[in-house]
Parts: C-alpha cells; structure tokens; sequence
C-alpha cells in the first residue's frame, strides 16, 4: 500500500514533503501564540482548499458553496455536543453523512440535469444562501442569534472532547492535512482520478471513451463534501460559536477557494501553498499596517484585492507550476505541460 | 387582512422589480456579448449607490436627475474596466474569469468601506412620503418614479441594440465572435462598448434604488447574488428575460416579506432559481444551448 503510494514519486519531493511536516511538527516549540494561531488558520484553509479542489481541480466542476458542509459539519457535531452531550468524534461521522447527502442532492440535480460551469456554481451558491436562511429561521440550533459551544478554562487538554489549548488545536488540523494530502495524492493515481482527469480536460471526450461521467462526477462532490465537513467540526470546537451568517456566508466559500485557485488548481500542493500564502499576507498585512499606525478598516481588504488581483493577471495557472518546475518536481498531476 | 393590501405589496413589488431587473439587465448583457460572469455587479451598483448619496448630500442634486449622469460615469468605468483588466481574460477559463471579478469586487467594497465607513448612508427627497391614490389602490411615489425612470432606461437600451447600427454590431459580436472578425468589426472595442454599457445599467439603477434603499458597503455581494438569481430566471443573455425576472423576484419577495418574515425573502428568491436551474436551466426566456 505504502509502497505503491511513493511509485513515482521523486525522491527530492519526498525529502522537501518530510522537511516542511518535520518544521510543521516542531513548529509550536519555537511559535508564540499569536504565530500559532496563523498556522491553524493557514492549515485549515488547506485542508478545505484540499477538499475543494477535488471537485474543481479534479473533476472539474466548480463549486462556489463549500462553505455548506462546512457549515453542516460544524452544525451537525455542535448541535449533538450542546443537545445530547455527544462528542466531536462520535458526532464527525454524522456530520459527514448529512454533508455527503446534501452534496450527492445537489449533485444528483445537476449533473442529471445537465448543468454544469457558471450555472453548476450559482446551483452552489443558491444552496448554500437557502441553507443559511433556513438555519436564521432554525431555533434548535440558535436561529440568527447563534449556537454556543459551553467554554470553560481548560487547563488540560482533551483530544476525546475536543477541548483545550490552540497546541492542541494545532495537531489535530496538521494531522487532518497530512491525510487529506496523502488521500488526495492516492485518488489522484487512482482509476477515478483518471476518469475524473479526463472529464475535466473533456466532458464530451471523455463519455465517448465510455466513462459514466454522471457517476464520476458524483463521486467527486460525494468524496469532497464528505472531506469538508470535518474541517467544519474543527471550526464549531476551535472558536466555539457558530452564526449562520458567517458559516454559510457566500465569503466563507470564497475565502476556500482562494487559496488553490493562487497556487494552482488541481495540484496537490496549490492548496497549500495557496493558504500558506494568502493567510501569510492576509495577517502579515494587519500586523504591518497596525504598525504603522494605520488602522482604517478595509484598508487590509483592499491591498489584499490588489495581490489577488495581480496574482491572478500574472499566473494564469497559480503560483505552485512555476515552483514545481524550479524545484523539478514535476509529476503527472500538473494540469499543465 | 383586506384584499388591497395584497394588490398594494403586489404594485410595491412590481416596481421594485423592475429596478432590480434593470440592474439585471447589466449583468445580462455583459454576459450576453462578453461572455464573462460579472461578479462584481453588485459592487459596481454600490459605487453608483454612494456616487447619488454624495451628491445629493454635497450639491442637492435629485438622484433621479443624476442618473443619467452617473450612468455616463459607469459607463467609462466599466469601458476603462474592460479595456485595461478584464480583455486578456476573455480566452481564459471561467474559475480564472471568477477570481479575477472576485478581486475587483473585495477591492470595491473595501475601499468604500475606508471611503465612507460602515454606517447605512440615505437620500431624504422632499417626495419621499408622498404617494398616489387610483381607487383603493396607494401607490408610493418613489417607487413609482423609480420604476418609470428604470423603464426608460431599459426602453432606450433595447432601442439602441434593435436599431442602432453600433447595437446591431454587437448584437453580431455575440452571435458570432469569428463571423463578426471576419466582417472586420473591431471586437475588442464592441467588448469593451457592452461592459460599459452593462455598467451604465447598474449605474442608473443604483442612482434609482438610492431613493429607496440605504447603502451600505456589504451590500454589493448581496445584489451581485440577486442580480444572478434575476438574471438566470429570466435566461442568461435574454435582454427582455432580464427584465420579466427582476419582475418576477421583485413579486415574490414582496409576497414572501407579507406572508412569511421579510428576513425569509431571500429564500424564496433563491427556491425559484433552484426550480428553474433544474427545469428550465436556460432560464424563463433563454434560448435553449445547441
């Protein structure tokens, strides 16, 4: 299994992946706790990034409301933890399935349907704009006055509940990204990641060499709604408040997207590279202009336009290819060449 | 409940519609020729928004008498926009296209966040409680200049693309980019032309719907979402669809705000879009994709 994993697989990519997962791993010893918090930040939008570009990069269909499951998972673990005094662990494979249902509905809509590109996206974005209305009107979980987790000062720290300190915090995410990574590098050499692969570069093509991109495609939206809830359960235990207005905000799903839209859709590392840098310059951005006494809101947002929008005229495919074919890392999972 | 206040909220929402489908109609025809999604429509409404607020705080000027200026103003906006950003983009794919309008619109709304802060900013006419009586019938003034002013402007647009001949050439650009090279139409300025155009539709529309809404920053994300809902109900690229969908929305969410709460509109809106995004993905009038 492992072995058939590293088929391929250059040996200095090896290397590099095992130095950032050793710098990563030690990384609490050295950060503060303001540096810590950036990271799980920044390793939280690489697992979503992740988890959505199995569905865009992949196979191709571009989703504009992955912040629905994460807000169903983070609903889901949330309301069983508050209500019946469940667990994170126990409630994530729920949260998983009601996620994986609400996918595999709006997928079973449009792709037997026919829709697909800009309409597949506003298909997404209309769900997850009903879901978070319904949730206003939803009094079981709050409404629009929000769903709170209890916060006590916890001393010690309890992976089984999910509570404790942000170290914590910190390796339950880098772990749930070294898996989300290595379960997409497996998928991506998989035959589905073939299908997928091909479906994404031609629809048309790809059903006259005889795959049922109906069924490809919805395992793609299965598989990825599925990967993004649990990023939703770490959201509702880490900050302990939960407002439909910010969880299925159109913004959240944007904000997933950003990051392996700039490092590169379809790769593996354009996630993470994308949220490495977007969450670096997004915060490195606060903290310099707090510096420099200019503390007008809005200001971050607009400089932070301004990068996307000269990341986005320069690097057409993002800012990991070029990387890739600096450092020869090239592999077959580049869309381009 | 009398049965004149159905009609009322039912006129209310009729009017309202029609601005919405105005600022619709944009959206439609950028997307028509261009063939690139503005996500940034509702911001660029906003900019329009703040434009009639200034300067009708600044000078007195009624927003109504402004909107042909400050569509004007949009219209070398979103020329310039197009010239100078969004034209290299045309070849490229759509998720590239997307995050390219998603940077000018965080852009937007964060600069008119430090311009102008987060409070609502409003225009007070002197006619602003003032309304018409036809039988039982209480028509509010405001929405009824606003809707009138949104009809002549879409009216002068579909004049201008049925019988002018620069509307006829960019009605061919979009039929048929390559045919329209071959004739020798300059593509990248009839580009350019219907992005500014689309532009000026959201300008005269903001400049209209400042008498009738505050303005704040955020809500430039929200009538980008609206216009889309608008927009593929009545069928993407379809100029009368447009309209007929702003209609149509601006009826149910003002059904939905009497008989339900009016912070559920929104839902009805988007179950509608739903509905014709599986039925009839074309949309009400869309010509159905060969």
């Amino acid at each position: 299994m492992i072995a058939r994993l590293l088929h391929g697989v250059p040996r200095h990519a090896m290397a590099l992946l095992a130095v950032v997962l050793a710098v990563l791993a030690i990384a609490p010893v050295f950060a503060n706790d303001y540096l810590l918090t950036v990271l799980i930040l920044i390793l939280y939008f690489a697992y979503t990034g992740q988890a959505w570009n199995i569905l865009m990069g992949f196979a191709g269909q571009l989703s504009l409301g992955h912040a629905l499951y994460v807000g169903l998972g983070a609903y889901t673990t949330a309301a069983l933890y508050v209500h019946f005094g469940i667990g994170p662990w126990l409630g994530m494979p729920v949260a998983i399935l009601i996620s994986v249902a609400c996918g595999a509905i709006i997928g079973f809509l449009a792709f037997r349907f026919g829709v697909g590109g800009v309409y597949f996206a506003i298909l997404t974005i209309a769900f997850s704009e009903f879901v978070r209305i319904g949730f206003d009107h939803f009094d079981w979980v709050g409404g629009s006055s929000g769903l709170f987790l209890p916060v006590a000062n916890y001393s010690r720290n309890d992976v089984v509940h999910l509570r404790g300190q942000p170290v914590m915090f910190y390796y339950v995410i880098l772990m749930m990204t070294a898996v989300a990574f290595v379960m997409c590098h497996a998928l991506l050499r998989s035959r589905v990641g073939y299908y997928w692969q091909a479906i994404r570069e031609d629809e048309q093509a790809a059903r006259s060499l005889g795959i049922n991109t109906f069924r490809y495609k919805m395992i793609a939206i299965i598989i990825s709604s599925g990967m993004t809830a649990p990023a939703g359960v770490f959201y509702a235990f880490y900050y302990n408040n939960l407002f439909p207005e910010q969880t299925f905000f159109i913004l959240r799903s944007i904000e997933i997207i950003l990051g392996p839209i700039i490092g590169g859709i379809g790769t593996l590392f354009g996630p993470v590279v994308g949220a490495f840098l977007l969450t670096g310059i997004s915060e490195g951005l606060q903290e310099l202009l707090a510096n420099f006494g200019f503390d007008t809101p809005g200001a971050k947002r607009v400089f932070y336009g301004v990068c996307l929008l000269v990341v986005v005229m320069v690097l057409p495919n993002g800012i990991w290819p070029p990387i890739a074919r600096l450092l020869r890392l090239q592999r077959r999972e580049t869309p381009e060449d | 409940m009398p049965a004149e206040i159905y009609l009322n909220v039912a006129i209310s929402g009729l009017l309202t519609g029609l601005v919405y489908g105005l600022m619709a109609l944009g959206l439609s025809v950028i997307f028509g020729v261009v063939r690139v999604v503005n996500f940034a429509h509702g911001e660029m409404m906003t900019v329009a928004m703040y434009l009639a607020v200034v300067l009708f705080a600044s000078l007195g000027l009624d927003p109504l008498l402004m909107m042909l200026p400050i569509a004007a103003v949009m219209f070398a906006v979103g020329y310039a926009m197009q010239m100078a950003i969004i034209n290299p983009f045309i070849s490229r794919p759509e998720h590239s296209q997307f995050m390219l309008m998603v940077a000018i619109a965080i852009i937007i709304v964060n600069s008119l966040l430090m311009i102008f802060g987060p409070d609502a900013q409003a225009v007070q006419t002197s006619y602003a409680f003032d309304s018409y009586a036809v039988g039982p019938v209480i028509v509010d003034a405001t929405k009824l200049y606003a809707g009138l002013a949104a009809i002549l402007v879409a009216g002068a647009l579909f004049a201008f693309f049925r019988y002018a001949p620069l509307g006829k050439a960019i009605r061919a650009c979009a039929d048929n980019y390559t045919g329209a090279l071959v004739v020798g139409l300059d593509v990248k300025q009839l580009y350019a032309l219907s992005f500014g155009l689309g532009a000026a539709c959201v300008g005269a529309a903001g400049a209209i719907i400042v008498l009738m809404v505050d303005v704040t920053p955020p809500l430039g994300p929200a009538y980008t979402l609206l216009a889309f809902v608008i927009v593929i109900t009545g069928g993407m690229g379809s100029m009368p669809g447009a309209l007929l969908g702003g209609v149509l929305i601006g009826l149910t969410e003002a059904m939905a705000g009497l008989f339900f709460s009016p912070s559920a509109k929104s839902m009805f809106a988007f179950a509608i879009l739903v509905l014709v995004l599986l039925f009839r993905p074309q949309g009400i009038m869309g010509k159905k994709p060969t």
